[in-house]
């Protein structure tokens, strides 16, 4: 009976593949693409990671501010003009550039307005009132579905059913993956480029930002020791206000990103499982740590694209909870460490 | 704090541009390569899913019959009745709320113009939704059944519900006849109330599947299934009706909620295959489509039922140019859909036309002086007649005797 049984699960049809001549086969690619799902992990992970660095607090609204920012570059573009085809739109290379600068601080704009409005409204009053961290965590949830079901009841509504809705957006393509060079075997996309080299270069400025500048040190202080950092002159409340503004902007970029890599991605539930996986980076990284978030991305990104060849693409999101807690069984504190006070080395 | 707000923002604003330098070389390249008409979309904005062809359960194509009247819900206009309703039951909100509707609007067509034509047999249709939730559906049975003054239920609309209250329906006596569940089972349960208006799935996929192999000669396809029960349940019969020309090694299995299938792409794009079939619904085939297309492979896409639909086609755009879906549901006509556009204010979709046949059947049965549940179960177990999709009579289980698959592709 045993024996049967192994021998189904084994042989008969194997509930797990293990496909390793694909792996093999695609690796190259398949690391190329995970770096790009990773960039924007990363992206959004720095949200979660500043936050709880300040705050001690898990935004769980957050996977909102990103999937908001994609409608919000999403409306720049209609309001520039943009019918929604599924078609790609060739405008030639300047004015793509153009647009998708317009649309990126767009997408910049909602997603940083909507933390920094988020912060007001349902943490700020917590937070006078001297609450307790599950209040917090409790409103975050709230948040995030308030903010879901506005996308998918209200917004439609306010835009003639434009906006948001039950179906994904109908997409606005300003740019077509095509293959540039050959890496290895990966074939580099234009998308892959861009994504990756804005992701990068996003996370050098903000990791100067938070380690060179003033505002940067004021942020490493109130994370360190709010009461100490508020005697030495630190303005603990602007520093909230410019940790949720900073993961928001980094956010909205990320769903510029994101929108280039899947273009019919842009729906009410859209930002939920991205938001999961960045938390996830967040906290493989080490949570509270800006590399460790950026780290913590680019690994779960291209880890989870290895194991989904591997074992099968139905298994992509347990390969990335199974690398979690592998790593926080070793590490309990993520790989680089929980602290953005000392995370300068 | 002020220098220190600007030395942030201007941080920022050089994270900004040097992005956008970025973004400008890298598609500089990418734009050099394509055509130069700027402002252009670059495929036509009118695609449409057109019928192609009938085929029947080996794949053959079956020519139309000869064109005969459909039955006209008006009737002679001399038809009395009183007091007398129908129920239509399905997801009429929720998540799935446009498959409900569709079956609805397609229904109301059919019962505005009776009601219009006979001045004294106005009929009522009760409506009931139950958001395509067999849980739902088990609550609102009771009411359907309670309601004395309803002799006949078009609907349930979905398998899962219909599986969960069909005895209710049996034990009352009253008239079940589906426009849309299409699971096979359905029928073997024995009740005697039950009447589906269209093939079951154990006709599609094989239909389907050989009609690749034999009409279109695909000597290797990638099935490509969803996590779904119908998507699993489909790729199963797709599969098995391939044979050989289905390939292992390029068969795939996706998750429902996925938008991104660059893995999947990548193991296509490496087998020579000369289609793949994709088992699920459109929310993914048009992300899945226009990946595929962006990812160098140009064999055919092939669905089902799940795919056809119009949102398919504006999601995917140009993507979705060509791709080949089958369905179970018949096309609508013209006129019919222009009735329908007037009346429910969009376009006909799945489903619409059988909405509007069944409900017409049922309609009839009133007319000819039917005033109890038996007599119209009676009535529809003789049924013998043309409608707007197809010729509807029924078999001893409930099935339709001649029940025929439509091909349609996205032209």
């Amino acid at each position: 009976m045993t024996g049967e049984l192994i021998h189904a699960l084994t042989v008969a049809d194997p509930l797990v593949g293990f496909d390793t001549a694909a792996l093999v086969d695609n690796f190259w690619a398949l690391t190329v693409d995970g770096l790009t799902y990773g960039s924007v992990y990363a992206l959004v992970a720095v949200g979660y990671t500043l936050v709880y660095g300040v705050l001690r607090l898990i935004n769980f609204a957050h996977s909102e501010v990103f999937m908001l920012g994609m409608f919000g570059q999403y409306a720049v573009l209609m309001m520039l003009g943009f019918a929604p085809s599924g078609n790609a739109y060739n405008l030639g290379v300047t004015m793509t550039v153009v647009y998708l600068a317009i649309a990126l601080v767009g997408g910049m704009a909602v997603s940083g307005g909507v933390a920094v409005g988020l912060e007001r409204v349902a943490y700020r009053p917590l937070r006078k009132r001297g609450a307790q961290p599950l209040a917090f965590l409790i409103t975050a949830i709230g948040a995030s579905f308030v903010l879901q079901e506005f996308v998918h009841f209200i917004l439609p509504r306010l835009t003639g059913d434009r906006l948001g809705g039950v179906n994904a957006q109908q997409p606005i393509r300003l740019v077509v993956p095509e293959t540039q060079f050959t890496l290895f075997t990966a074939n580099i996309t234009n998308v892959t480029i861009i994504i990756i080299l804005s992701a990068l270069i996003l996370a050098l400025a903000t990791d100067m930002f938070i380690n060179r500048t003033k505002f940067g040190r004021g942020i490493r202080a109130v994370a360190q020791d709010p009461v100490t950092a508020t005697l030495m002159g630190v303005s603990r409340e602007r520093i909230i206000v410019l940790t949720f503004l900073i993961g928001g902007l980094l956010a909205g970029a990320a769903a510029l990103l994101y929108t280039l890599r899947v273009p019919n991605g842009i729906i009410y539930s859209g930002g939920f499982i991205l938001g999961i996986k960045a938390f996830c980076a967040a906290v493989l990284g080490g949570i509270g740590n800006l590399r460790g978030a950026l780290l913590g991305g680019l690994l779960l990104g291209v880890m989870e694209n290895y194991g989904q060849v591997l074992f099968g693409t139905e298994w992509r999101d347990v390969v990335a909870f199974v690398l979690l807690i592998a790593v926080l069984m070793v590490r309990p504190t993520g790989i680089l460490g929980e602290s953005l006070a000392r995370s300068r080395a | 704090m002020r220098s220190q707000t600007r030395h942030g923002s201007s941080a920022l604003a050089l994270a900004l541009a040097a992005t956008l330098v970025v973004a400008g070389c890298s598609q500089k390249e990418a734009g050099s390569t394509e055509s130069d008409t700027p402002g252009t979309s670059s495929a036509a904005a009118d695609l449409a899913i057109v019928p192609e062809v009938q085929i029947d359960v080996t794949g053959a194509e079956v020519e139309a019959g000869e064109a005969q009247e459909p039955a006209d819900p008006a009737g002679d206009g001399t038809a009395t009745c009183s007091g007398v309703s129908l129920a239509m039951a399905g997801a009429l909100t929720g998540p799935n709320a446009a498959l409900g509707q569709n079956i609805l609007y397609g229904a109301q067509v059919a019962l505005d113009k009776h009601n219009a034509a006979n001045a004294d047999c106005q009929v009522e249709l009760k409506t009931f939704d139950t958001e395509g939730d067999p849980q739902k559906a088990t609550q609102v049975a009771p009411q359907i059944v309670g309601d004395a003054t309803i002799l006949g239920l078009l609907g349930p609309a979905f398998s899962g519900e219909t599986n969960a209250t069909g005895s209710i329906f049996n034990q009352a006596g009253l008239l079940s006849l589906t426009a849309s569940a299409t699971n096979p089972d359905l029928t073997a349960n024995g009740w005697t109330t039950f009447y589906r208006g269209l093939a079951n799935d154990a006709i599609q996929g094989p239909a389907v599947a050989k009609y690749l192999v034999d009409t279109l000669d695909y000597s290797t396809v990638c099935v490509v299934a969803d996590n779904s029960d119908y998507g699993i349940g489909l790729a199963e019969q797709i599969t098995e009706g391939l044979g050989d020309a289905a390939d292992p090694s390029c068969a795939a299995e996706v998750k429902t909620g996925d938008k991104d299938f660059a893995a999947t792409v990548q193991i296509i794009s490496g087998a020579d295959a000369d289609a793949v079939f994709y088992a699920g619904y459109y929310a993914e085939a048009a992300p899945f489509a226009q990946q595929l297309r962006d990812g160098g492979v140009d064999i055919p896409f092939v669905s089902a039922d799940g795919v056809n639909d119009p949102q398919f086609v504006s999601q995917a755009g140009g993507a979705s140019e060509g791709a080949i879906l089958s369905c179970p549901c018949g096309p609508a006509p013209e006129e019919f859909a222009a009735e329908y556009e007037e009346s429910a204010g969009q376009a006909p979709g799945v489903y619409s036309t059988e909405g509007y046949d069944l409900m017409t059947i049922m309609l009839k049965g009133i007319d000819s002086g039917i005033t109890d549940r038996a007599g119209l179960v009676e009535f529809v177990k003789t049924y013998d007649g043309p409608g707007l999709a197809r010729n509807y009579k029924w078999d001893q289980t409930g099935e339709l005797e001649s029940a025929l698959i439509w091909v349609y592709k996205v032209s």
